[in-house]
Order: C-alpha cells, then structure tokens, then sequence
C-alpha cells in the first residue's frame, strides 16, 4: 500500500525488539496494524480492511 | 557461511533476476546500544550476492541523523527501501524496524521485488481506492520472527 500511494508509509515492526511501542499499542497478539496512531487492525485481513481504514484520513472524512 | 540454504539462494536468485531497476536497501545502524543490528547486516549481506540490482547503503544513525529524518526513521536497526528509476532515487516508503527474521524476511524480499519493479499484489480496485488517499498515513504491522 505504500508503494502505491504517496502518502502512505508502511512500517513492519519486529515487536519483540521494540517492546516499547509493543507496550505502547498494547500488542497482544500478532499480526497488528496501527493506522496513524488511532486505529488498530488485528490479524491479517483482506486488503480491503486496510484500504478503508487509510482512507478514513483523506479530506472530507 | 550463508543463512540461506543453496536451494533457497537459488529460488531467491531467480525470483531477482525478474528486477527491472535496482534496488537500495538503506539499513540505519549504530555502533553501541544497537543488539539485533550485526544480526540485520548479516540478514542484508545475504541479499546483493544474489542479484547484481541489489545493494546495501549504511547509514549510521548517530552521525547521520538528518539522513534518519530524511527517511522518517527514529530507532535501530531500521531498513528503508528505495529503488533507482531514470537515475533518480525513489523511496518505496517501506520500513522494517528490527532485524528481519522469519517470515519477516520473506515481506523484505517481497519489499525488494516490488521497488524492483515486481507486480503489486493489490487488485486494481485496490489501487484506484488508495489513489483517494490525500494525507500522510502510517501502518505499522507489529509482527514476531516465529
């Protein structure tokens, strides 16, 4: 994602040597994704489930 | 001695040779107070004798802080992908913070295919949603080696 878009940035955290911000989102259990801070994703979902989440931050939301 | 096995190499050789530009990988280091960072060069050095489009660029953390800005980067080890079109460096804005191990090394070479002009695994609805997207968003995938 991206790749594909401008604004994005993907970032793939190895939790067990960052157990700082492993304790910061409170992560449990893996794989979680944290959308700009504010949202949380657990498990792997359909790349739907992502697309929509990053979109709850363009203009007009 | 390689991490990856001869039969594994060869997979990864031939999976690069269908690069189409090269590939930087920007592995953000620093000498002291760093534990997984000799593990995260070791897991890079596997990488360029596999494919001539890939290359490794050190960045040490401490003395090049403003490249660590540049690249949105505050801890390490971190890992920022980049690949070279028409001589100009594009960055993928793809990280790996922490030594990619285990399944996390197969996103990175994922990550390496795609800057090296590899097929999206998005569907193309996928794509004309995200180009919706107008401000900067963060994902950050929290995963473990095993």
């Amino acid at each position: 994602m991206a790749f594909a878009s401008p604004h994005i940035t993907a970032y793939a955290v190895e939790a067990t040597e960052y157990p700082d911000l492993a304790r910061k989102y409170q992560v449990s259990g893996v794989p979680k994704t944290v959308v700009n801070d504010q949202v949380e994703i657990m498990g792997a979902l359909p790349e739907g489930a992502f697309i929509e989440q990053a979109l709850q931050f363009t203009s007009g939301n | 001695m390689s991490l990856i096995s001869p039969a594994d190499q060869q997979k990864l050789r031939d999976a690069f040779s269908e690069m189409t530009r090269p590939v930087r990988l920007l592995f953000f280091t620093q000498a002291l107070g760093c534990e997984t960072c000799p593990q995260t060069r070791q897991i890079l050095d596997e990488l360029p004798p596999l494919s001539d489009k890939i290359s490794i660029e050190e960045v040490n953390f401490v003395l090049d802080a403003d490249k660590a800005t540049q690249y949105a980067v505050d801890r390490v080890p971190a890992i920022a992908v980049e690949y070279e079109e028409e001589g100009e460096r594009r960055d993928t804005r793809i990280r790996f913070l922490g030594a990619p191990a285990g399944y996390e090394f197969v996103s990175l070479v994922r990550a390496v295919l795609l800057a090296g002009g590899g097929e999206s695994m998005l569907s193309p609805e996928a794509r004309t949603r995200l180009a919706l997207v107008d401000k900067p968003v963060t994902m950050q995938v929290f995963t473990t080696p095993t």
